[in-house]
């Protein structure tokens, strides 16, 4: 048990940080330059009108650049200190993925299950 | 620094019915350093941190509540009932500057933290009137983004699309804009009383605060804009 904690805790790229409370300046400027990035290459592909699969290299940018907040502006790590706020992240980033994909699940199936054209038609035959 | 070591030990042991023994030792060790000076620093620290955890739940659930607008906008965006569509309205030149004042905005949020940690009162102040410089250019050109919207007819009741795309990021602008008030008032507090226990416990929910809502604001620029372009 001891053993696995202290590995979890080395394994942070500040793992070796006693205290959360002195983020360094080192790790804002990392973290700012890696936003930057993140943030300029998806609006470049599309502002340049890129058809490689931009969809998904959005998304996947978007996923790259919360986790960089996460670790290098929210500084949430995997020490001791830390373990309820990583927690109660870990169980938000379920949940709202339950929320996300769930909504957009549900709501496909209904309208392809019932497009307009479709409904309109039942109501017709219906009537009929 | 002793003191520290010593509570997160005793504390790590306390969770661990197993290392009974372990903390028997701790707590002899505590007993032994134990005059009143010890048990205020761990007795400010327990605050400190316990504030920080509160704020941080209130945040997720905050995060559930946008959970709760961006799937709504993921459902509803291709309804534009034969008004006009995304690609259609939105001005990216202008959605990657407000990107970034509100990057530069979150790291000199935390040039404000490190000016906290290393007790400078005057650059604390400094840093944090550059992020509300920031932050208000970011509030400005929403609002400026929404008023142009609204001129050429496309306003939240147009569509099912612009309902839920206004609502989605006006209540990202409203934190955001809550967020400087919050700053203003911190402002005031340590120019008034200095870098206190309770200020610096208020200035980390604020550094928290903000970053967070720059988190929120990559979903809106990558889900609502980015993705309502490419589309």
């Amino acid at each position: 048990m001891n053993v696995a904690n202290e590995t979890l805790a080395g394994h942070g790229p500040h793992g070796t940080h006693g205290s959360g409370h002195s983020p360094s300046q080192k790790q804002y400027i990392i973290g700012f330059v890696l936003a930057i990035l993140l943030t300029a290459v998806p609006f470049a592909l599309v502002m340049g009108h890129s058809d490689i699969g931009t969809g998904v290299l959005i998304a996947a940018f978007a996923v790259a650049q919360i986790v960089v907040h996460v670790v290098y502006f929210l500084h949430v790590n995997r020490s001791e200190e830390q373990r309820w706020n990583l927690t109660a992240l870990l169980y938000t980033v379920l949940m709202v993925g339950i929320i996300m994909i769930g909504s957009l699940w549900i709501m496909h199936h209904l309208s392809s299950s019932m497009t307009p054209g479709a409904m309109h038609h039942a109501v017709w035959t219906g009537q009929h | 620094m002793s003191n520290e070591t010593l509570v997160m030990h005793n504390g790590a042991a306390a969770l661990k019915p197993g290392y009974a023994d372990h903390a028997a030792d701790a707590l002899r060790d505590l007993r032994q350093s134990g005059d009143a000076v010890d048990f205020q620093v761990e007795h400010h620290h327990d605050v400190a941190s316990t504030i920080q955890l509160g704020f941080w739940i209130y945040l997720m659930s905050d995060c559930l509540l946008f959970s709760g607008l961006f799937a709504t906008y993921a459902v509803l965006h291709g309804h534009t009932a034969g008004g006009p569509s995304g690609a259609q309205l939105f001005d990216l030149p202008n959605v990657l500057t407000e990107t970034m004042f509100l990057l530069f905005s979150s790291f000199t949020c935390g040039l404000a933290t490190l000016a906290m940690n290393a007790n400078n009162r005057n650059a604390t102040v400094g840093w944090l009137g550059v992020t509300f410089l920031l932050g208000a250019g970011f509030v400005t050109m929403e609002v400026r983004e929404f008023a142009h919207l609204v001129a050429i007819g496309a306003g939240p009741s147009h569509s099912a699309f612009l309902s839920s795309f206004f609502t989605l990021v006006a209540t990202h602008g409203l934190h955001v804009t809550c967020g400087l008030i919050f700053m203003v008032v911190m402002m005031v507090a340590v120019m008034r009383k200095g870098l206190t226990e309770t200020n610096r416990a208020r200035l980390n929910c604020l550094s928290l605060f903000w970053h967070f809502l720059d988190i929120i604001w990559v979903g809106v620029f990558s889900l609502v804009y980015l993705f309502g372009v490419a589309h």
